[in-house]
């Protein structure tokens, strides 16, 4: 079957400039005029750090995004994710054409429209009435489109007795749920949405994935979803792609971009930490897992080993506690050790401490563990870290083929079913 | 569906640079609605919350032409003729008032507009087109008060005739409002990268103010300074205010050539602004 393709990016790059002016102060400006009247390629574009802000870049110039091709299916919700500055907002500003690519291109078959944050362009001064007619213009809509489809959108919004009130009078949430509303009602073929997710209250939130779904299943139309809210983007999306420092690590579906994505920091079952400082410091923590690897087996044995350092004899207080993270990051099992209850760390140097499930009850996904460091007297934190990633399986049970599915629940707990019991 | 056998039938493509000249007219159609909403917004929303509303429209030309009165022709003794003074200098004002604003209001658009520039696209030639399209409005309100002051010296006897050019009054007024925009539109776009022209503007529109006839008649500064007569005569504005009073007032005098020159230069000036407007569109945001 061919491939109905709606959106195709190729060879996107797009280069910033770091400091005071946006890019390029006169200097470079008149440099880069040089170059181009002799015919000559512009001389920034030749170098560029790739976008890491956390380490210091040699060039004032910097890739927010390099080579990044893609194709989007028509009908298809695409996700983004990535870690903040990986570039994904300024993938979406190139989609949304706010900003142009420094080089590559973009081809479409269908309008897009953006929803990057919320309440664009709304007018604190009018109506939410008002504001209706004038975000959804913004939008793309005609003042026909909007008249013909207002009842729902105020509908949808749950904001009918504030329509007629300016919207600086609404609330944060308000704002945001009809601003959300005009969206959900605009007919492009491609629809942008960035972060919008984020606020709203539950019932909102719950109303929006319902609506996004409907909008992608049953009119067909394509949407590109960018969000850090892991659960937002497993439930919406089937094929997400990953970015690192402006660069697609991975395209995949969804579940493996996802726990690719929580373990890009991380997957060694052995983490190793150098003393940096004369703090106790987790110096090594290395996982046991049933089948070996990152790879658990459910209701299996698995141990942890830790090594803490000391830097010298006696010392009192010390904490130590874990948690597992799910590929969400939320804690589903935790437990700790303090030393005013079983003396640990005591001795100069090395410490070796370890902790056995004998059953790992967890169900089928991606898991980390977070390490906490402390002193419970002084209330000092010394390390807090996530490490060792891991995947439990069903290894060796046969799996139903109904209510099992991946990431249906998180813990399995042992209890008892009676029945007859009044 | 077979798409991949046809790889040229997208509906567009993205790509780093405009073409050298793009306006793109139908996408300008299109969003006409949104067009005619920005005017709305611009002209509801200026008088909110304020006592006096739509008053202020009315209150600033007139303090201008009665301090103008009393400087220009009081005071210096500047003649016009057989116009009442004030008349003159609101004609003017008004004229005047209508290119300032059309002006400073596109000088700033990308610099004003960032935050909606930044999330979401439209074609950006819509903002400056409301502009002086709203501006529009507040000319309309402030030449009623002209009319509202010509009819009250008409009948007081003073010797007023309308000119029967009279009829392509509005013509010159949309070639104003179209000089306003191609400078604007020039100006907004350099202002996005180098901020020193939203400091020129401030000033730059009032000294352009003394040598475009406002409160003078062209053959006056002719008579007095004939070294610098140079400086309105190579103005386009002059020929526009000049022309606008002869055919409010029947004063002054009209040059064919001159308006030739001041319609070649606002041609000219409109579509440079908008060539570097359509370059500047497409990545400001990284510089603003």
């Amino acid at each position: 079957m061919k491939k109905d393709i709606i959106l195709k990016a190729e060879n996107i790059s797009k280069q910033y400039r770091l400091g005071q002016v946006g890019t390029g102060t006169l200097s470079h400006d008149i440099n880069r005029w040089w170059h181009k009247i002799r015919g000559k390629e512009n001389p920034y574009l030749k170098i560029g750090d790739i976008n890491d802000r956390s380490t210091k870049g040699n060039s004032d110039y910097v890739w927010a995004l390099q080579d990044i091709n893609f194709e989007v299916e028509r009908g298809e919700v695409l996700g983004i994710i990535g870690k903040n500055g990986a570039g994904k907002s300024t993938l979406l500003k190139i989609l949304s054409k706010v900003t142009a690519p420094t080089t590559g291109s973009i081809k479409s078959r269908g309008r897009i429209a953006s929803l990057l944050e919320v309440g664009t362009g709304f007018n604190g001064e009018m109506t939410g009435r008002e504001n209706i007619f004038l975000n959804g213009a913004i939008l793309g809509m005609t003042k026909k489109e909007i008249s013909s489809k207002l009842d729902e959108i105020i509908d949808f919004s749950g904001c009918e007795r504030y329509i007629d009130t300016p919207v600086k009078r609404y609330s944060s949430g308000m704002t945001v749920r009809l601003a959300f509303a005009v969206a959900a009602f605009l007919e492009p073929e491609i629809l942008v949405i960035d972060e919008v997710l984020a606020v709203g209250d539950a019932e909102f939130q719950k109303k929006a994935i319902g609506k996004m779904q409907d909008i992608s299943r049953s009119d067909g139309r394509t949407v590109i979803f960018v969000s850090h809210d892991l659960s937002a983007i497993s439930t919406l999306t089937r094929r997400t792609i990953l970015l690192a420092n402006g660069k697609i690590v991975a395209i995949e579906e969804t579940n493996k971009a996802i726990s690719l994505y929580s373990s890009m920091h991380k997957y060694d079952n052995n983490f190793e930490y150098e003393i940096q400082s004369n703090n106790p410091t987790v110096t090594k923590v290395q996982i046991f897992t049933s089948e070996g690897g990152t790879l658990q087996g459910y209701k299996k044995p698995f141990k942890i080993n830790f090594e803490i350092t000391m830097p010298e004899d006696n010392t009192k207080n010390m904490a130590l506690s874990f948690q597992i993270l799910n590929h969400l990051e939320v804690p589903v099992l935790y437990d700790y050790i303090f030393d005013i209850n079983t003396e640990i760390c005591r001795s100069k140097g090395v410490n070796f401490l370890s902790f056995t499930y004998n059953e790992l009850s967890l169900y089928k996904g991606t898991y980390s563990i977070k390490v906490h460091l402390s002193e419970t007297k002084t209330k000092r934190k010394f390390q807090e870290f996530n490490c060792c990633a891991f995947d439990l399986d069903m290894i060796g049970i046969k799996e139903p083929e109904w209510g099992w599915q991946k990431n249906v629940c998180q813990y399995f707990e042992d209890g008892i079913w009676e029945k007859d019991i009044k | 569906m077979s798409d991949n056998n046809t790889p040229n039938d997208w509906l567009f493509e993205i790509t780093p640079k405009n073409k050298f000249f793009s306006l793109n007219l139908k996408e300008v159609w299109q969003y006409r609605d949104l067009l005619l909403l920005f005017v709305k917004r611009d002209v509801i929303t200026v008088y909110k919350q304020t006592v006096l509303g739509p008053l202020w429209y009315l209150i600033q030309p007139l303090f201008t032409s009665v301090t103008f009165t009393i400087i220009f022709n009081n005071v210096a003794g500047i003649d016009t003729g057989t116009v009442p003074p004030f008349l003159f200098n609101l004609a003017g004002i008004t004229v005047w008032n209508y290119f300032t604003a059309c002006l400073t209001g596109t000088s700033d658009t990308f610099k004003v507009n960032a935050a909606i520039f930044g999330k979401v696209y439209f074609p950006r030639i819509i903002t400056p087109l409301s502009v002086v399209i709203s501006n529009l409005v507040k000319f309309g309100i402030q030449f009623l008060i002209f009319i509202g002051f010509y009819i009250f010296y008409y009948f007081q006897g003073a010797n007023l005739g309308l000119n029967g050019l009279i009829l392509f009054f509005p013509i010159l007024i949309i070639i104003m409002g179209i000089l306003g925009l191609g400078l604007g539109m020039l100006i907004s776009a350099m202002v996005t990268k180098y901020r020193d022209f939203s400091h020129l503007i401030g000033f730059g529109i009032q000294l352009l103010m003394y040598l475009s006839a406002v409160m003078y008649p062209m053959s006056l500064i002719k008579d007095k300074l004939p070294g610098y007569g140079w400086l309105v005569e190579y103005n386009p504005l002059a020929y526009i205010i000049e022309t606008a009073r002869y055919m409010l007032l029947d004063v002054g005098e009209v040059s064919f050539l001159g308006l030739s020159y001041t319609l070649a230069v606002t041609i000219a000036v409109f579509f440079i602004g908008l060539l570097v407007f359509n370059k500047t569109e497409k990545s400001f945001i990284d510089t603003v």
